[in-house]
């Protein structure tokens, strides 16, 4: 097998033949580091990645290699590489959560999710691009320059987590971590035709994640099939003590639940709110296709409203920044990260923070704390950030009374396909519309996947399916999402990826840049 | 609601520690009066008997026992820091020379 | 610095009437951190109590420590007041470099204990009925050192050092409603008060409790008003005073700045001020910016703290006997007056004289060197008894020392001087300073001798019947013996060289 075809095959695949010792850690890991170089790198190279962690991913798959050849039981991902979104910290690498005030620093300690990754033996290939502190949809706000879409290098990868999507939609990790606050796992699966998945709040420990909105963050796996996100989160989840908002449940039966293979008699509800106005043609063709195919599986497919999801978008928007106002004052020049001096007037501690963090917060950064810092304020707390406690109160009813008719939940994971670089950047409020979809979710703690539907009529980009199911019960995304994926798969006659346009090498344009 | 002005945004920025110029201020304010305005209908959602969510899945008494785990190192502890001195982490003065 | 004006005190209390309230924080003596695993230890080396919980670093979070919250439950039952069934954490926001965060995690809405109330006993007896409006769960902040300046202060300060061995430290902050109707008893109460709570964290085992070491810190309100006004004046919140006798002081000063300022028709600001040992004043605190607007809201990293009645009953039937329970039976213990006993509270002694009479003295011994001696020397350094440096094994060695013979009363003072400069256990220094009592019987007869020769006619006095006369040759021999002789022995020694019975 090439090494072009080896990075090619889904996560369960190669880790099947490293069991079936027909390939090795090594030459995968390899592979993958190797494509890396040749496609990511340069003014038209995916830049997905912030940091390679060769050394470190190559001497994770000799170790796993020798000790397979020893005939120690390995964990059924042991020697598959993954690529970590640089919002999780990691001991020996760089974190920088995209933003430049936290360039050059070196966690002290290691994320829990990452104890894991190491636990089972899979090779980090390095840190992956985003919206700086995941605050944006398009993966243009990373101080680090933007991500590109494999599917069209003119256009963004979706945000914040553009870099994982990007590098797994591009054969440059077979999967990865993300986080998803509003949708940053999700959007950026729907216009890079790849696989993510939201856990339900708690699912996932969050120690490690650099946190933005606290009470919305969760990390989820990033792949390119179902059944590869449901074995990465079987790894990641289950209870953690250092997060008190973990939740006990043991993190089993995910794969189970993708290998099921059917989804006769369930209840499959759309949302009304969430299609149709607003959403571009080519989306709502490939979500009724998707409907007709589950129906066709023997699904029942029902119409159920969420009237208040309408509010969604606007509470989202003020919860969001409040916490983020928070968990983002830390980042002040004394314990770690840049530190900048006034350029004129006294020099005290108070204006080298402002100093610090007027360098280094980039604009959206900066909107989202002000915001924050206002709803919070005195006078306006009741107004705005208590108000939108109380429409998450009625978001959750929503969903509530719509798990009370139907199993799952179905609507487009969002409502445009990729849009091209620049194009919202200075329209915040455009902007931040890529997530109306996704933010119901994070408002309730319920889990949501997102699966490539198709390619758009008008444009040929990806379209994402959003699945959503009640708290814990993830793996009925996982049941109903391979199913479906199956079914398209048979229709394009293969993954959706194949479709994408070859990569151009940009390793010697790289070289040549020199 | 009233809306965001840039003696409001300048106040905040105070409150936020975030240094901004005047051109700054004005562009935030203007956006933020945009973004403000669009989320005041959230205000309206709910009426007073819909109780508040701040935790998407309710738990409660999540506790650790009183027992000593880890500590880093003092220099794991400084390794990040701008400036140190002395085993501590080093700031300027914090009151202005009077 | 300006000095401000202040107006005698009783000037200040005929024209106006001070309200009080208090911020007593309370530092736990668990063995980790309210919200980390980090061992909760001051005084290490710098930074090395901490890990990337306590330090704030990006992605951590905390999880609360059972333990702590139990020590705040139990500190809420003994003050009397009521256990929410229902309590959350929030965050307060304001930044400052020992903040780790740039917000503190405490509590806002729902405190873990609210309504109590404790009755405080002032010298003379008069009780005032004090009314607790909370009781709250938070964590501490670093320890600024501020370095380049003259005098070790904020002000002037070139730069300044953190170390966070203390950031994340359990803290109880125990909040008072107004209290009204003190008058010029006003500062007496604020020492009493505090002294009555550090009496009750101590009695609970809960906290170490050493003003000293910034264990029981109070923060304390004053404001004043003119007589027969109902609206409160404008308060000052005087920060960290870190001793009994500071807090009745800080008080004291207050009032009378206050009054100066009103007197002179400009309103009081509304600001936090320090207190200044040396200068027994108080000065503005630092302008923080931030203070006005602290934006709190719930803690979304930590879960709601539910307590169940089964979970109060057991934790209060932890609790010790209360404080004016075991006063009562102490006294009864002790054999002390009234007087006597009120003295020995009022000095904040009670502990160290039930650690000494259980270490062996008896209690007419422990109070004599607690309240003379050792209160005397205290006086004199400006300092708190407890916290002068004795320890009650000190005492009792003394006391053993002088009924076995060894030393007298007047060496025993030179011994506690001694053991106060650091020279070690009282037998340490009697053999250093070779304080021991002259009992050789042959050295005394020499300087006996010595000093009836010298006094003939006094010696034919005391033949002749005089026998008060002695007096005179006792002197005589002891200043020949620098006072380490036993002066009953001498005296007996005397009239036996004499042939006169004594
Ligand atoms: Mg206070
Ligand atoms: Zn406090």
């Amino acid at each position: 097998m090439t090494a072009n075809e080896l990075i090619r095959l889904s996560a369960s695949a190669m880790a099947a033949k490293l069991a079936a010792g027909e390939i090795t850690s090594v030459e995968l890991t390899q592979a993958h580091l190797d494509r890396i170089a040749d496609v990511d790198h340069g003014d038209r190279g995916v830049n997905a990645f912030l940091h390679v962690n060769a050394e470190e991913a190559l001497a994770v798959a000799a170790d796993v290699d020798a000790r397979r050849a020893a005939g120690e039981e390995l964990h059924e991902l042991a020697g598959v590489p993954i690529a970590i979104k640089d919002l999780i910290v990691t001991k020996g690498q760089p974190t920088t959560a995209g933003s430049k005030i936290l360039e050059g620093w070196m966690s002290p300690y290691d994320a829990t999710v990452i104890k894991k990754i190491r636990a089972a033996r899979m090779p980090m290939l390095g840190k992956t691009n985003l919206d700086e502190f995941a605050m944006g949809s398009s993966t243009e706000h990373s101080a680090y320059g933007p991500t590109r879409n494999p599917w069209d290098l003119d256009r963004i990868p979706g945000g914040s987590g553009g870099g994982s999507a990007a590098a797994v939609a591009a054969f440059e990790a077979p999967f990865a971590l993300g986080t998803d606050t509003g949708g940053s796992i999700r959007q950026p699966g729907a216009v890079t035709g790849t696989v993510g998945v939201k856990p339900t709040y708690g699912a996932v420990s969050r120690y490690g994640a650099i946190a933005m909105a606290s009470s919305l963050d969760q990390i989820g796996p990033v792949s390119r099939t179902v059944l590869d996100s449901a074995l990465l989160q079987e790894v990641i989840g289950g209870h953690d003590p250092f997060d008190s908002t973990s939740l006990t449940d043991p993190s089993i039966g995910l794969a189970a639940a993708a290998r099921l293979g059917n989804v006769k008699g369930m209840k499959i509800g759309i949302i009304k709110e969430l299609h149709g106005e607003g959403y571009q043609a080519g989306v709502e063709n490939r979500f009724n296709e998707s409907l007709e195919l589950l129906r066709s599986a023997g699904a029942e497919i029902v119409e159920v409203s969420c009237p208040n999801f309408g509010y969604a978008l606007g509470a989202y928007y003020l919860i969001m920044p409040s916490e983020a106002s928070s968990n983002l004052a830390k980042f002040d020049g004394v314990r770690f990260g840049m530190r900048t001096l006034p350029t004129e007037g006294p020099l005290t501690i108070e204006r080298v923070m402002g100093a610090t963090r007027a360098a280094g917060f980039g604009d959206e950064v900066k909107r989202r704390i002000i915001l924050g810092t206002y709803a919070l304020s005195a006078g306006y707390y009741d107004a705005y950030y208590g108000s939108a406690q109380k429409v998450r109160t009625l978001i959750q009813r929503d969903f509530a009374a719509a798990f009370e008719q139907v199993d799952v939940l179905i609507s487009p994971t969002s409502p445009v396909t990729a849009f091209k670089l620049g194009e919202k950047l200075d329209d915040p409020l455009a902007m931040y519309l890529n997530d109306v979809a996704t933010i119901p979710a994070n408002m309730a703690g319920v889990p949501g996947l997102t699966l490539p539907g198709g390619l758009a009529d008008e444009d040929g980009l990806p379209v994402g399916i959003q699945l959503l199911a009640p708290a814990r019960e993830d793996a009925r995304l996982y049941r109903v999402g391979a199913v479906l994926e199956s079914l398209l798969e048979a229709q394009w006659g293969g993954p959706i990826l194949d479709q994408a346009p070859v990569l151009a090498s940009t390793a010697t344009v790289a070289e040549e840049a020199n | 609601m009233a809306a965001i002005n840039r003696d409001d945004v300048a106040h905040l920025a105070q409150l936020a520690h975030i240094e901004m110029s005047d051109d700054e201020l004005d562009r935030m304010a203007n956006e933020l009066a945009l973004i403000v305005d669009s989320v005041k209908s959230v205000s309206e959602a709910a009426g007073d008997d819909v109780p508040t969510t701040s935790h998407p899945i309710p738990l409660t008494n999540v506790m650790r026992e009183d027992v000593v785990g880890h500590v880093l190192t003092v220099e794991e502890a400084l390794s990040g820091a701008p400036d140190s001195a002395d085993g501590r982490f080093k700031v300027p003065a914090i009151l202005e020379e009077s | 610095m300006s000095v401000d004006t202040i107006l005698s005190f009783e000037e200040a209390m005929e024209k106006y009437e001070p309200v009080l309230g208090f911020e007593v924080h309370v530092e736990l003596n668990t063995k980790t951190k309210m919200f980390s695993s980090a061992p909760n230890v001051f005084g290490d080396e710098p930074n090395s109590n901490v890990n990337e919980v306590c330090l704030g670093l990006p992605g951590v979070l905390p999880v609360v420590n059972k333990k702590a919250v139990e020590s705040s439950i139990l500190i809420g039952l003994a003050l009397n007041c009521k256990i929410a069934p229902h309590s959350t954490f929030a965050r307060k926001q304001y930044f400052y470099p020992d903040t780790p965060k740039n917000f503190q995690t405490s509590q806002y809405d729902d405190p873990i204990c609210y309504d109590g109330w404790i009755d405080i006993e002032l010298e003379d007896g008069t009780v005032f009925h004090v009314e607790i409006e909370r009781a709250h769960m938070e964590e501490d902040a670093g320890k600024l050192t501020h370095m380049g300046g003259s005098t070790g202060r904020i002000q002037g300060a070139d730069y300044s050092l953190v170390d966070y061995n203390r950031s994340g430290v359990p803290l109880v902050e125990i909040v008072t409603k107004t209290i009204e109707g003190a008058g010029s008893r006003a500062p007496e109460l604020a020492k009493a008060y505090v002294a009555a709570i550090r009496e009750i964290v101590k009695n609970l085992g809960v906290s170490e409790a050493k003003m000293e070491h910034g264990n029981v810190r109070c923060d304390a309100n004053v404001s004043l008003r003119p007589h027969g006004q109902e609206k409160l004046g404008t308060r000052t919140e005087t920060k960290n005073v870190n001793s009994l006798r500071a807090v009745e002081n800080a008080v004291k000063f207050e009032i009378q700045r206050h009054a100066a300022v009103l007197d002179s028709g400009v309103a009081i600001t509304q600001e936090t001020r320090h207190w200044h040992e040396d200068t027994k004043s108080t000065t503005s605190g630092r302008p923080k910016s931030d203070a006005d607007d602290y934006r709190y809201f719930p803690e979304p990293d930590l879960v709601p703290i539910v307590t169940t009645a089964e979970w109060v009953e057991e934790l209060r039937s932890r609790l010790p006997e209360p404080p004016a329970e075991r006063r009562k039976r102490l006294q009864g213990d002790w054999g002390y007056t009234d007087l006597e006993f009120r003295d020995v509270v009022n000095a904040g002694l009670m502990d160290e004289i039930e650690e000494t009479v259980a270490a062996g003295a008896s209690a007419a011994a422990a109070r004599k060197w607690w309240m003379g001696e050792i209160a005397r020397r205290a006086k004199l350094a400006d300092v708190d008894p407890a916290a002068l440096g004795v320890s009650p094994a000190v005492v009792v060695e003394i006391e053993k020392l002088i009924a076995s013979g060894a030393i007298n009363d007047k060496l025993a003072r030179k011994v506690l001087d001694g053991v106060l400069e650091g020279e070690g256990t009282p037998a340490e220094v009697v053999a250093k300073r070779g304080l021991a009592v002259v009992s050789d019987d042959g050295a005394l007869q020499t300087a006996i001798d010595e000093a009836l020769a010298a006094q003939p006619d006094v010696a034919e006095k005391i033949r002749g019947g005089k026998v008060q006369a002695v007096g005179a040759i006792v002197g005589g021999v002891m200043k020949v013996t620098r006072g380490q002789a036993d002066a009953g022995r001498v005296r007996e020694l005397i009239l036996k060289t004499l042939g006169v019975e004594g």
